[in-house]
């Protein structure tokens, strides 16, 4: 395994007395697709939003290219370089595609109130924002309906317009939150062909995800969670045969376990 | 049409509010060339010769004996920036009116020397009423009371804190009605209804009509206060079923319905202002008692029986909400409205119940505080925000917890003036409502929701 | 009925220096809600504190730009010490919240206790005589027909409605650049635009403070104009009807609140010409008094309100494809 580009340890966060995430170590190596599996309520969400920011860590550190993120807001995190999406995909309605794809740019000057009131200093940057939403609008295929509401995409185009609009920030690690729940089988495939791109962009990626299928097809590494904890990890295989695996997700569709909701 | 439809559906759902007070107020616009809103009252004015002109109404009561009279023969006299404007000398019912030039802040005086011998008033710094506001076309009404006057030889502070506590703990309690049906129709429905005001205000009209108007049905309070009560059930369920109810079918979000609310605020209080005037009027019975002494309390009997009336409808709510199958029924659409829905429960049904719940306690409490103050056109906004407050308190959605926050908050709204100035207190508890949202949003009973 | 005279007095409406005063709170509110989602019903508190601020700086003795700037600043103030603490609540707590501090700053300058400060119930008065010493418009009345205005009217509209051309030149500017954008899709969804590295709660705080600050220039018109405040002026009820001259615009659009606050001033004061007119003719019978002119205007704004908000959430220049996208 290469360098790693984000190590958590000993991250816990408990909701009323129920230990939803005790994660003592996590690792991903630069450059990997890492899926996150386990069964329903196994804490992956919920750990992804302990990780972008989004929920307040009971304990826990967290270092992402050498930089410590633990505790930091959501905004600063992204900043940092480690963007996600969301499993209800935020597209955001009432404004055009291509301004959803234009407002994740970083960096942008015009972003500042009293620059923003002096066109001339940010026509130029916002020229080449443009071009690039617009060259990710062609890569996630959505090209066409730039000048749409956003609000108007199908479930599956919003979470295509949301991968784009998270490689816009510029980011060197992308946080998918099941990037295919609720995506018809056609796009499905042109989602997993752009995440597979990623790699040849130099990205890492990290989703969540519960299709087997597409977690076989694309990831290099994965790491299964059960109740908070991490129980396995390796290749597919290794993690797929690993009877703590079978049990945790046999044992809650049997019912034998008690489970905590992500 | 659909949108016509539905135009219409609003328009008359709208209108409800209006007929029904129409309907009440029918007898009394139609009886004669009088316009509503300007019915002379038998009480208070003496023959309203010119009912548009401003003015300053004193009333000199005696409280000492048992049936409450005037006081004959003293005199008042208005000021305006130390200029004087005018006076008059009280008559056999009391009455002394000044005229007004127009509106304004007023200073309002008693002569003390004009005081006849045996009655003092009861409270000696109330000689000088210093910032009398007046409306245009307003006749503004002033109360000198004279008693014994416990203060008379300088209260005990002990006392004072007690009165003060039971006039909390009166208008508390009235609050807490009123807060309590706020919080259901939020708890089942999410709105925050602006409007809530202007339901305590028609069970308050709507009371007096029927039983001080002159020319209404002419009934005692307490049957006129029962009556007003079913009106303001049939105000809620009118509100939902031709309003509300609609909206929610058309997709409406929280925030567009609470606008809207505002609009329907703006739009009743408005229309009882056209129907029942500007000026402040009291019901005819009860209007002004004589304190019964209770250990270091003194209380007007009303107050007591308020108190009273608060504690079996706040008792009796909560009855209904913990024993009754509707008031499960409530209490699961609150907690979490799709479980609810998916466990068979026809939520648009108990969201009805809320909002004739809603009514009817929104009535109530209008009686009650317009017999323990005055019935106005605007007394329920007044108190929309203390009613907020209430619901935040007590944790949003919560009914018991606005039972118990209403007594609170009334408590330490009124005993607060001992320490700080009178006109303040309002400024005091919206600070402590705000406090509570920002450090404990779910309330003092709520708990805490979980995130994620 | 001379129908000419509700013309003329709708048209005097629209161009008062009321009309711009609203023009310049709804703008504020349009920042605050039309860009940024907050819903602030406590915009008449930046007023009255543009206004106060004004007032008793300059009855102090200080400058009149002195007292604006002061006004200003107030406006700004209360932005930060109001946003800091409450912009994390959801949208129907702040509407409380801030209703609730506007009150407390009503009951605040018109108690007792601050009556050496405020002037209590009586407020401050004479304050602004040296804006009416600059007026260089001479003496007379201008205008066409009945709709004309004395020097010294003309002289407050002309500088109110510069103000407004300002107000709405800066919101464009705004609206048309990438922090504008930031604006919209906190609005949106604040956690998206969070996971995009945006941060809103600095955002939101700006977008506060901004609105606030263009609502208090108003409120120090009215008072300049007026040559008085108290806290009577500054009612709930004023940030009703800016929601109403906002909505009744477009939310979100530019010109939205001007064109609103002039409609509404029309209509609102051709009504009264128009209803107190019918009552003394008549035409209702004697089921009305012309001093029901106030209270049945002001039903018909709510009236107006609801429908609007229920048939016509866009507004009249608002996008109406925007408004009907679900989110």
């Amino acid at each position: 395994m290469s360098e790693p580009i984000l190590v958590a340890n000993d991250v816990r966060k408990s909701f009323g007395g129920l230990l939803a995430v005790n994660v003592d170590r996590f690792e991903v190596a630069k450059g990997a697709i890492v899926a996150l599996i386990g069964p329903n309520g196994a804490g992956k969400t919920t750990f992804f939003n302990l990780l972008t920011g989004f929920e307040r860590r009971d304990s826990g550190v967290w270092r992402f290219d050498g930089v410590d993120l633990e505790g930091k807001p959501p905004h600063a995190i992204a900043r940092a370089g480690m963007v996600r999406t969301f499993q209800i995909p935020k597209a955001l309605a009432r404004m055009s595609v291509l301004d959803n794809m234009k407002l994740a740019a970083p960096h942008q000057r015009g972003e500042r109130f009293l620059i923003s009131l002096a066109r001339r200093s940010w026509r130029e940057q916002e020229a080449e924002v443009e071009d690039r939403a617009i060259e990710l609008l062609e890569w996630v295929g959505l090209e066409v309906k730039r000048a749409d509401y956003a609000g108007t995409l199908s479930g599956g185009q919003r979470k295509l317009l949301e991968l784009g609009r998270a490689l816009m920030a510029d980011p060197r690690l992308v946080m998918l939150d099941e990037p295919t729940a609720g995506v018809n089988p056609t796009l499905t495939a042109t989602l997993l062909e752009r995440i597979k791109d990623l790699r040849g962009r130099g990205l890492t990626v990290v989703f969540v995800e519960h299709d087997m299928d597409v977690v076989a097809s694309i990831s290099d590494h994965v790491v299964c969670m059960a109740e908070g904890v991490v129980i396995a990890e390796g290749s597919h295989h290794e993690v797929t045969s690993n009877p703590a695996v079978i049990d945790a997700y046999l044992g809650r569709e049997h019912g034998e376990r008690a489970t905590v909701r992500s | 049409m659909r949108i016509q439809r539905r135009a219409r559906a609003v328009a008359a759902s709208l209108a409800l509010g209006v007929i029904a007070l129409a309907l009440v107020a029918g007898p009394a616009a139609a009886g004669d060339n009088s316009v509503p809103g300007q019915q002379p009252e038998p009480t208070t004015t003496t023959s309203s010769p010119e009912a548009e002109s401003t003015a300053i109404s004193a009333r000199l009561i005696d409280n000492t004996t048992p049936n409450v009279k005037g006081i004959e023969g003293a005199r008042i006299v208005v000021f305006q920036k130390g200029k004087k404007i005018g006076s008059a000398t009280s008559d056999a019912d009391g009455l002394a009116v000044v005229p007004l030039p127009g509106a304004g802040t007023y200073e309002v005086r008693l002569v003390a020397s004009t005081i006849p011998d045996g009655v003092r008033l009861t409270d000696p710094d109330k000689i000088r009423l210093p910032d009398v506001i007046v409306r245009e076309a307003q006749q503004k009404f002033v109360i000198f009371p004279f008693g014994k006057g416990s203060s008379g030889g300088g209260a005990s502070a002990f006392d004072r804190l007690a009165d003060l506590a039971g006039a909390g703990l009166r208008i508390g309690l009235i609050v807490a009605v009123a807060a309590t049906g706020l919080s259901l129709v939020f708890g089942t429905t999410g709105l925050i209804n602006f409007a809530h005001g202007e339901l305590l205000t028609f069970g308050a009209l709507v009371a007096w009509y029927l039983s001080s108007s002159g020319e209404g049905a002419g009934i005692t309070l307490a049957l006129a206060g029962v009556i007003a009560v079913l009106f303001g059930g049939a105000l809620g369920f009118g509100l939902e079923v031709g309003l509300w109810r609609r909206l929610r079918a058309r997709r409406t979000g929280n925030i567009s319905m609470l606008v809207v609310s505002i609009g329907l605020a703006l739009f009743l209080r408005s229309v009882f202002q056209v129907i029942f005037g500007a000026s402040p009027r009291a019901y005819d019975q009860y209007a002004a008692q004589k304190s019964v002494d209770l250990g270091p309390l003194d209380i007007q009997p009303k107050g007591l029986v308020t108190i009273g009336i608060c504690a079996v409808i706040l008792v009796v709510v909560a009855l209904f909400l913990l024993r009754t199958r509707l008031g499960t029924a409530v209490r699961a659409v609150t907690d979490d409205p799709d479980l609810a829905e998916s466990s068979g429960i026809d939520v648009q049904r108990v969201i009805l119940a809320a909002w004739v719940t809603c009514g009817m306690l929104a009535a109530a409490a209008g009686v009650l505080l317009g017999l323990n103050q005055s019935v106005e056109y605007d007394m329920g906004f007044k108190f929309l925000l203390a009613m907020f407050a209430v619901m935040i308190l007590g944790g949003l959605g919560s009914p018991f917890g606005a039972m118990l926050a209403g007594v609170v908050l009334g408590m330490a709204f009124e005993v607060s003036t001992y320490w700080i100035a009178n006109d303040l207190k309002t400024a005091l508890y919206l600070g402590v409502m705000i406090v509570v949202l920002l450090v404990r949003p779910q309330g003092i009973l709520g708990i805490k929701e979980r995130v994620g | 009925m001379d129908v000419g005279k509700v013309f003329t007095d709708g048209a005097r409406g629209a161009l008062s220096v009321q009309s711009a005063a609203f023009s310049l709170a709804a703008i504020g509110l349009n920042v605050q809600f039309g860009f940024a989602g907050i819903l602030n019903f406590g915009q008449v508190g930046f007023l009255l504190v543009g206004a106060y601020g004004t007032a008793i700086t300059a009855d102090g003795g200080a400058p009149l730009w002195v007292g604006i700037l002061v006004g200003i600043a107030a406006a700004i103030a209360l932005g930060l010490l109001l946003g800091i603490p409450t912009l994390r609540l959801r949208a129907d707590y702040l509407a409380i919240v801030t209703i609730s501090s506007a009150e407390i700053l009503r009951i605040g300058v018109s108690s007792r206790s601050l009556e050496d400060f405020t002037g209590g119930v009586f407020g401050i008065r004479g304050f602004a005589n040296s804006f009416f010493d600059l007026n260089p418009i001479p003496v007379g009345r201008y205008g066409i027909g009945e709709v004309s205005f004395d020097h010294r009217a003309l002289w407050v509209m002309t500088v109110a409605w510069t103000c407004v051309i300002l107000a709405s030149l800066l919101v464009r500017l705004i609206a048309r650049s990438p922090y504008g954008r930031m604006m919209k899709a906190i609005r949106e969804d604040e956690d998206a635009a969070r996971s995009l590295g945006k941060n809103a709660f600095s955002i939101k705080l700006q977008a506060l403070v901004l609105g606030g600050a263009i609502g208090a220039i108003g409120g120090i018109i009215i008072a300049i104009d007026a040559q008085f405040t108290n806290g009577d002026y500054w009612k709930s009820a004023f940030t009703f009807f800016a929601y109403t001259v906002l909505i009744l615009g477009g939310v979100g659009s530019v010109l939205g609140p001007v064109l609103g606050s002039m409609v509404f001033w029309f209509i609102y004061q051709a009504l009264d010409a128009l209803l107190r007119q019918s009552i003394t003719e008549g035409v209702f019978g004697d089921v009305f008094t012309p001093s029901d002119t106030g209270p049945l205007r002001i039903a018909f704004v709510g009236l107006a309100l609801m429908a609007l908000m229920i048939f016509r959430p866009q507004g009249m220049f608002g996008n109406r494809a925007e408004a009907l996208v679900n989110e």
